[in-house]
């Protein structure tokens, strides 16, 4: 029994440090692949709207809520010990070093992810990478550079966003709904938010770009070339991002601190 | 081309065990197997997607298994594939897709790469429809757009995997027709992989009939049908049975039978 347990503990090891390596190797292929990517930017600009322009209606939608349900929470929260004027400080600091990158992530994985990984697994399922292996073309310069490029670059920009519309929604819930004072909310938020804490959200968020995108071009470029393997490779891309974004989360906040 | 005792095999599973074959240059060649044979897998060990365990594989002279991958890039500059579906890119339209390799390998001004994709759009029947989407296209149209890519950098070497696979009779017609006339028009040297005998027969110069991992028959596609042999005649004849047995191996039914009552 528990060398039956040890053999599939060791089994799974092998598996986790297996794909731990094969992710290593494509991201260092991909790395190598920068300097030529840049030079034909065009195409990462076409994915940058893919990626970033096209996922704008779900984070600014989603920050709205988010800093309205932190005005809420805040408000009341703050309340108790009589400080209701610093709403406007501690939904900024929130959002900006903590719920703007994550959760920007997560909305990230879940759409633009899932959208490289079904596109380049149906690519592969429908020959058309072995079709530019053909063309003597490199299906990684030419489709998943400009794609995981897309994604890196669009991340920290959503975050930014998501982060803006999110201060206006708790500005909306404590300062019109609450009567929190406008004055107070927006001064509180200068003095309270330093360079540094901006920083710390920028950082996380090219982090979380990297790998959401990462783990999104890998799954979709090496998913098996059926229906049921695409459907796979999309699933992966939505589980692995959103545990390994929680489990960045906490590594970065640790060293930043 | 030559092919000399190739051996490949998946997971244990020999798929071909001393496979040799020639392919003259500027000759039309079938090569014809039940499904399953090997036939894509064999086109793959050709083009350099997948090596070989054990054999030889030369094309022009060269060694594919002794090509790092700059050197397969460049023997497949000189090659064209159609697969079985076109493999088009969906994201772009037909006049897109024939001049997407001139514009990964070229420096073509645009004038000029527009007089060529039109040219080879003319040469398949489809200029007028170079604006068209793939997912706007039917089954044959796709076929003729992904031949108007395989020739748009001028090869040398066309190959076709199963071009004739769900085509209404015209269009398997024009492809059928497209081969031959390509072929001799330009000077090209073509593989058709596929296992439509009657249709292969109509444009090839030679064909090849792999079996079990191996060459069973081969020679012109007139001397094949009439060739003796059970397992050549099976094929050829479309019989049911045969060695290739209507039945996939199974325990005994009646015994079977036995065991559920």
């Amino acid at each position: 029994m528990l060398a039956s347990l040890t053999s599939e503990l060791l089994q799974s090891l092998r598996i986790a440090l297996q794909a731990i390596g094969a992710y290593t190797l494509f991201f260092v292929r991909l790395l190598k692949e920068v300097p030529r990517a840049l030079l034909r930017f065009s195409l990462v600009v076409d994915q940058v709207h893919n990626s970033g322009a096209l996922s704008l209606v779900i984070i600014m939608l989603s920050g709205l809520f988010v800093g309205m349900v932190l005005g809420l929470q805040g408000f009341d929260l703050l309340e108790r010990f009589g400080s209701e004027e610093s709403l406007g400080s501690a939904a900024a600091l929130g959002l900006l070093k903590e719920l703007g990158p994550v959760v920007t992530a997560l909305l990230f994985a879940g759409r633009a992810g899932t959208a490289l990984a079904s596109e380049l697994g149906l690519m592969r399922a429908t020959d058309q990478l072995a079709a530019m292996e053909m063309m003597a073309v490199d299906p990684v310069r030419r489709v998943v550079m400009p794609r995981f490029l897309g994604g890196v670059l669009s991340m920290p920009l959503l975050a930014a966003i998501f982060s803006m519309i999110g201060i206006f929604g708790a500005q909306l819930v404590g300062v019109q709904l609450m009567g929190v004072d406008a004055g107070q909310f927006w001064s509180q938020m200068r003095s309270a938010v330093e360079f540094g804490d901006v920083m710390e959200g920028v950082v996380k968020s090219c982090v979380f770009g990297v790998a959401c995108s990462l783990i999104a071009v890998y799954e979709g470029y090496h998913s098996v070339p059926t229906a049921e393997g695409v459907g796979r490779a999309t699933t992966r891309t939505v589980v692995i991002s959103s545990v390994i974004v929680l489990l960045l989360d906490y590594m970065l906040t640790a060293v930043m601190l | 081309m030559r092919v000399r005792g190739l051996h490949y095999s998946v997971s244990q599973r020999p798929i071909f065990a001393g496979v040799d074959l020639d392919i003259e240059r500027g000759s039309v060649t079938a090569i014809m197997g039940p499904s399953g044979t090997g036939k894509t897998t064999l086109l793959r060990l050709i083009t350099g997607q997948l090596m070989a365990d054990r054999g030889l594989v030369e094309v022009e002279g060269q060694d594919v298994a002794g090509l790092q991958r700059g050197g397969i890039y460049q023997m497949r500059r000189r090659m064209g594939m159609l697969f079985q579906n076109g493999a088009l890119l969906t994201d772009l339209d037909v006049y897109e897709n024939v001049a997407f390799p001139l514009r990964e390998h070229t420096r073509l001004p645009e004038r000029l790469l527009r007089h060529v994709v039109l040219a080879k759009l003319q040469a398949v029947g489809l200029r007028g429809a170079c604006r068209l989407m793939p997912a706007e296209l039917s089954g044959g149209m796709a076929r003729r757009v992904a031949i108007a890519r395989a020739i748009v950098m001028d090869p040398q070497l066309l190959i076709y995997d199963e071009p004739f696979v769900g085509l209404d009779p015209i269009s398997l017609g024009v492809v059928l027709r497209l081969i031959r006339l390509l072929n001799d028009t330009l000077g090209l040297t073509s593989i058709v992989v596929s296992h439509d005998v009657h249709d292969l027969s109509e444009v090839a110069d030679f064909s090849y009939l792999l079996s079990g991992g191996l060459v069973i028959a081969a020679g012109p596609p007139s001397a094949l049908a009439t060739d003796t042999r059970e397992e050549v005649r099976q094929f050829m004849h479309g019989l049911p049975d045969g060695p290739v047995p209507f039945h996939y191996p199974a325990p005994d039914y009646l015994e079977q039978l036995r065991q559920l009552s």
